[in-house]
């Protein structure tokens, strides 16, 4: 932690400005709280573990069997080595490995990904439409998730072994066994086809103007934009695999919150808290989910991930034009500068996601924070 | 002050409790001795309507006159912590490690009392001065984990009397603690007492613990209290087979209740 401001000594020796010796005295009292401190650390930790996922990225895309010259070049142009040697010359696959990475690596410092094969376009500007789709999907499935799923954990923990407990593990086993592609075809088809109450697949219906683009989600852009018929096509649209690609998450959610909640009911602290008379609801808010949060968020950081990988399915059945049915393309094409931009992708969305959890286990638990 | 009379419990048609009579009175420390199982902590419990899930409670427990089993349960409630304050036998996990001292200080204060957020603040600094916390303003914004076994059941003990109960019960006060520190919590359990006329059920299965505070003693067996009197009584001349037994279990530096034992122990805590 080294002052931008020059060392203390020179404070003494050359008198400063006031109203810049209190700016320098008020970062260090900031890094000197054992919040930021924690956070610093934390985000120290994700840098490395981002530049760790490039080399595995890389690495990985590089050992999948496969010459991306044979997905990509037709059958004639195969048949004339010049072409093929032209091809991978031109794609910077004739270079040795090491030196394909820093070419990458530094390419990536600049926000360049390089130029997918398949789209011939920047990969970056393929992901800068592609991810907030997803994003949009995968959030709205997580927030359904934590709010379904906490509540019903929290209920059926309150009424144990009584009627509600026993309705919702059945429905949490069911929501955790059925698969996802399963679920999505048979939504899209008893909801769509049959008995025709949810729109079909897409964003918004086909006949709407897309909202101006400022956040990439369709549903806050058209908001913005004070659409609200393109609004409620979009809310319409995100419901069925939203809560889909949800139902996994909620079952699990309901499972964990059901037993952290009764772990911590059985806590000392909670019968002291009784013991205080103090009323029920603030019993439970204070004192018992306080607690519970911990694994809570744990299992609800994990699931997230588990979300991003169902919606490759979620995607292609829903026709959503999401990171998903991009990587699907991608790898079955050997399109090693896009698969590459997705692993990129979901590896820092999952680094964001543990970040967020390592945060909100220090806001929660001074025990974390004041190590 | 405190009746029990023929109270029973029974959990699941095991009987727990076979019919316990005991009363407290203002200003004394009542000792309940017994070994695990005897009953001694479900006692407590159902004074504050705290029993276990599934257990039912039978007979009578008079606050002043007042039948407590058969209180609505926000009347309860009004008793539990303003009328009839508990400490339990771990400080270290009867705390909310995630909500600060001051929290955990002053939320039943300004429940029960309806006191404002710096009237109960300063009275929980008064508080913790009073259960010799050093450094009650900072303490107060503390979590428990930055305290040692000693202070921490100090604490619970200035959370017990936030809203001046009349009867305190401690459950196991000292078990949990090192010898050391031992006798510095029950010298304040026993001073404070004295100063605020509390009427004190002090659960233990240490009759060392019971000989150095204790006005009066019941000994417990099986759900029942089978010996019950003065301090001096029970513990030199008891008159049940199963107090002679337990006494002659003590090993020898405490076989013999006496006053040294308020005097000797040092309070061992350091900040």
């Amino acid at each position: 932690m080294t002052d931008p401001d020059g060392p203390s000594g020179t404070a003494t020796a050359v008198p400063e400005p006031p109203e810049k010796a209190a700016g320098t005295r008020g970062r260090r009292r900031a890094l000197r709280h054992p919040l930021a401190r924690f956070l610093l650390r934390r985000v120290l930790i994700a840098v490395l573990l981002a530049w760790g996922i490039t080399v595995v990225t890389f690495v990985l895309t590089n050992l999948v069997p496969g010459d991306p010259a044979t997905a990509n070049l037709g059958q004639r142009a195969l048949g004339d080595p010049a072409i093929v040697a032209q091809w991978r010359q031109d794609h910077g696959l004739d270079k040795p490995l090491p030196q394909q990475y820093l070419i990458h690596l530094g390419g990536m410092l600049q926000g360049d990904l390089g130029v997918s094969q398949q789209s011939h376009r920047p990969v970056s500007q393929d992901l800068a439409e592609t991810v907030p789709a997803t994003l949009e999907l995968a959030g709205a499935a997580i927030v359904v998730s934590l709010i379904l799923g906490v509540a019903f954990g929290v209920v059926a923990a309150l009424r144990r072994d009584r009627l509600p407990d026993h309705v919702l593990r059945v429905l949490s086993l069911i929501g955790i066994s059925v698969p996802t592609f399963w679920l999505a075809l048979v939504a899209f088809y008893v909801f769509f086809y049959r008995l025709q109450i949810t729109p079909g697949s897409g964003r918004i219906d086909p006949g709407l103007q897309a909202p101006p683009p400022v956040t990439g989600l369709a549903t806050v852009d058209s908001a913005l934009a004070g659409q609200w018929d393109v609004f409620a096509s979009a809310v319409g649209h995100l419901l069925t695999p939203a809560l889909v690609l949800a139902l996994y998450t909620i079952g699990l959610l309901t499972r964990f919150t059901r037993s952290a909640v009764l772990e911590v009911l059985g806590q000392d602290y909670v019968r002291a808290a009784r013991a205080k008379g103090l009323p029920g609801r603030v019993i439970l808010f204070r004192y018992v989910l306080r607690s519970a949060l911990v694994p809570i968020i744990t299992v609800a950081g994990l699931a997230f991930g588990s979300l991003l990988s169902g919606t490759v399915l979620v995607e292609a059945i829903f026709a959503w034009p999401g990171v998903g049915q991009y990587a699907y393309k991608s790898a079955t094409t050997l399109d090693l500068p896009a698969v590459m931009g997705v692993g990129l992708v979901v590896g820092g969305v999952y680094l964001v996601i543990n970040l967020i959890v390592d945060v909100l286990y220090g806001v929660i638990d001074p025990r974390v924070r004041l190590q | 002050m405190l009746d029990i009379t023929d109270l029973r419990v029974t959990i699941g048609g095991r009987d727990i409790l076979g019919g316990v009579d005991l009363s407290l009175r203002q200003g004394q420390v009542h000792g309940l001795a017994g070994e695990s199982g005897s009953g001694k902590t479900m006692t407590g419990l159902a004074v504050l309507g705290l029993l276990p899930h599934g257990a039912r409670a039978t007979g009578s427990i008079a606050l002043e006159g007042r039948d407590l089993l058969g209180l609505r349960p926000k009347e309860l409630n009004r008793v539990r912590g303003g009328e009839i304050a508990m400490v339990f036998q771990d400080p270290a996990t009867s705390l909310h490690p995630m909500l600060t001292i001051g929290r955990q200080l002053t939320e039943h204060m300004r429940h029960h009392l309806g006191l404002g957020r710096s009237e109960a603040r300063s009275r929980a600094v008064e508080l913790l001065a009073k259960v010799r916390i050093p450094g009650p303003e900072e303490a107060f914004g503390r979590y428990p984990h930055q305290f040692s076994g000693g202070m921490r059941q100090r604490i619970a003990i200035a959370i017990a009397l936030a809203c001046s109960p009349k009867v305190l019960i401690a459950d196991e006060p000292t078990t949990a603690l090192d010898v050391t520190v031992q006798a510095g919590v029950l010298r304040l359990l026993r001073g404070l007492c004295d100063d605020l006329g509390l009427a004190v059920l002090l659960v233990t299965h240490d009759l060392g613990v019971m000989s150095a505070v204790a006005d009066e003693v019941s000994v417990m067996k099986d759900g029942l209290v089978v010996e019950s009197g003065p301090r001096g009584q029970v513990l030199r001349t008891p008159s049940h087979p199963y107090t002679r037994s337990l006494l002659d279990s003590l090993p020898e530096a405490h076989a013999v209740p006496g006053e040294s034992g308020q005097q000797s122990a040092g309070d061992g805590e350091t900040a």
